[in-house]
């Protein structure tokens, strides 16, 4: 029995979807507009016949149908604020909406990145602002706020260490190490800014093997790129000592922040020995994600790479003036002087050995202004809380599931664990079968088959925003789906039933890569 | 799991003919990365390989890997048909599914018997 569909955009789907919208182009009906123009009372102008394309396929659509077409669409969505999320490394933590309204402020969403700074001093001031708690948390020495995403923050702070062995003349420093647990990203990086990538293996405890970290520590080595805690959620627990290897060595250490969420106001990645890092601001500190995005990815850096940030960075050009000045007030009957001070002039500065700008203007601003919000209500110690919330849902969770699911490496974790899909009396049985059968229960899947070294990995991390009955709630879902599969694993196998489409034929997917309605040749002959 | 004897392994999960030169993926690899839809040859006909050289790259709906060579020497042929169905490393991953070809000059002194990939796979799962 053939029960597949065939779309008009050409995705194939294994079963039928339960709720069928047409695409815009489907819903099109010849003469149908959004707004209704009066008829011109001077002469038309016909448009020269080399400008018209008589073929454009552009849809004809009333208003209302356009809005109920995307909305029904957007109801499709699962998103952070439909329901609990905790798709692991991504810290998918609900987003206050007071984000939301301060990017939003007029003063902050009609600026213009060439005004003159003397009319930009707001914005100038809150990226400043920002800059300083970013290197406060961290406690970092300078921080640029250009990079647009976490790997675009890999990247600079690459081309930093680069530069940096560059500037001594120390160029035959080409090579980076990487955990075996790493993010793709960090050797992708390395790889981009020529640097040769070396794999150290994790041990036992999922710690970073400090003898294979000590035969590769030589005068080659240009770095490390380590994320603390780690992508098994765990906090390395030789850190200092892997620091103090690659820095006796030479070698710079490259902190990824992916997993920041589990260190504020607890523990500084510069002094545990890092030199560089980037934050993920849309993970860590609140602003949207993916699709819903832009990205943000602040790099900090110690005082001796400060000169090679990217250029500019906010400053105080100007300090100021305490001297008193008097305003006339243009009122003779008023005698009282208004005192006022200079404030100081904030600006933008070139780092004397920058390398560059990385992004047009300064980065994602409107994301730079939500995350500002974000660590303005908060607060030092309301930082703190977020952390230990954090790590305490995620144990709490890790407490209840670890009899149920295998936990390879099960020690206390931070902000997310990692545990086995599988089963050795239910072999039929992978990761992404419990994954798709979450969805019938309502739940996003947690990250599947990352880190590479755990076998059909399930990574949960529940974030500090969810409560009790939440994180209940999801705990039961997953001890269901575990008695299912091994009592009916065809619920699994045929997950998920409740969405509106079925399981997706992956491996079509990543092949057949066609994304729009036409292929370019039929386009031609239409 | 199938490990044929007349081949060597490596700790990567590569496997070598030593008669014929030919590399490839093994049944444990195919297995661990599930569906394969992409593969890719890094290297041409003629190319001087080392050990430990990236000689290709596959990519299933789980994950990517490189692929890295036993042995040094030659490469004398690359398996053009895995460009249009990369799937033929699941199903037949010591026949239809090999990467590339080598005229071998020297081989890995890692490489382990088929008795001895077997133990390794045992003790990793």
């Amino acid at each position: 029995m053939d029960t597949s569909t065939k779309l008009s955009t050409g995705l194939q789907l294994d079963s039928a979807p339960k709720i069928v919208e047409p695409t815009v182009y489907e819903l099109s009906a010849p003469g149908r507009v959004g707004v209704g123009f009066p008829d011109p009372d001077v002469p038309l102008a016909d448009l020269p016949d080399s400008l018209l394309r008589a073929e454009l396929p552009l849809p004809e659509l009333s208003e209302a149908d356009v809005i109920r077409h995307f909305v029904k669409l957007s109801t499709f969505n699962y998103s952070v604020d439909s329901g609990f999320y905790p798709l692991g490394s991504c810290t998918m933590k609900y987003n206050p909406k007071v984000n939301e309204d301060m990017a939003r402020l007029p003063g902050f969403a009609n600026v213009h990145p060439l005004q003159p700074i003397e009319t930009t001093q707001g914005a100038l001031v809150l990226m400043y602002q920002l800059q300083e708690w970013l290197k406060e948390i961290s406690g970092f020495d300078a921080l640029t706020l250009q990079p647009a995403a976490g790997a675009h923050g890999e990247f600079t702070g690459t081309l930093i260490m680069r530069a940096y062995h560059e500037d001594r003349k120390d160029t035959k420093r080409v090579k980076m190490l990487v955990p075996d647990s790493s993010h793709g990203t960090n050797p992708a990086t390395s790889a981009m800014v020529g640097l040769k990538v070396v794999q150290i293996p994790s041990d036992e405890r999922g710690n970073v093997d400090l003898d294979a970290l000590r035969a590769e520590a030589d005068d080659t080595l240009a770095g490390m790129m380590l994320t603390n805690p780690n992508t098994l959620g765990l906090f390395d627990e030789n850190v200092e000592e892997i620091c103090q290897i690659v820095h006796d060595a030479g070698g710079l250490m490259y902190g990824d922040g992916a997993n920041m969420n589990a260190m504020l106001g607890i523990t500084k990645m510069a002094d545990l020995g890092f030199d560089v890092m980037h934050y993920n601001l849309h993970k860590t500190f609140s602003t949207p994600h993916g699709g819903g995005g832009p990205g943000s990815g602040p790099v900090g850096v110690v005082a001796k790479l400060a000169d090679f940030l990217p250029a500019p960075i906010v400053a105080v050009v100007d300090e100021g003036h305490e001297e008193t000045f008097y305003v006339e007030t243009g009122d003779e009957d008023d005698h009282h002087h208004h005192e006022d001070e200079l404030p100081p002039l904030y600006g933008l500065v070139d780092p004397s050995k920058t390398i560059g700008r990385v992004k047009a203007f300064h980065g994602h601003f409107g994301i730079l202004v939500r995350a500002f919000t974000y660590i303005a209500m908060h607060g030092a110690d309301g930082l703190k809380d977020v952390s230990e919330y954090a790590v305490l849902n995620a144990n709490y969770i890790l407490a209840k599931l670890r009899d149920t699911y295998h936990v390879p490496y099960d020690r206390i974790c931070m902000h997310e664990f990692v545990a086995e899909g599988r089963w050795k009396d239910a072999p039929d049985v992978h990761a992404l079968d419990i994954a798709k059968r979450l969805m019938d229960y309502g739940f996003h899947p947690p990250t599947n088959y990352f880190p590479l070294i755990v076998h059909e990995a399930l990574m949960i991390e529940p974030t500090e925003t969810e409560n009790k009955n939440t994180l209940d709630s999801f705990i039961d879902a997953m001890l269901k789906i575990a008695k299912e599969a091994h009592e009916e694993p065809e619920l699994l196998h045929e997950a998920p039933q409740n969405t509106p489409f079925g399981r997706l034929d992956e491996v079509k997917a990543a092949k057949d890569l066609i994304l729009c309605c036409w292929l370019p040749e039929d386009y031609d002959n239409q | 799991m199938n490990i044929p004897t007349t081949l060597k392994y490596t700790k990567s999960d590569e496997w070598l003919d030593p008669k014929t030169g030919k590399m490839g993926l093994t049944d444990y690899a195919q297995d661990q990365l599930s569906d394969i839809v992409f593969a890719e040859a890094l290297v041409d006909v003629d190319d001087d390989i080392e050990i430990g050289d990236g000689i290709s790259e596959v990519e299933s709906v789980k994950a990517s890997a490189e692929v890295y060579a036993s042995a040094s020497g030659t490469i004398t042929a690359v398996n053009e048909d895995l460009g249009d169905t990369p799937e033929v490393i699941n199903s037949d991953p010591y026949g239809a599914g090999w990467l590339v070809q080598v005229e071998i000059s020297e081989e890995s002194d890692e490489l382990m018997d088929a008795a001895a990939y077997e133990k390794y796979c045992e003790n990793r799962d």
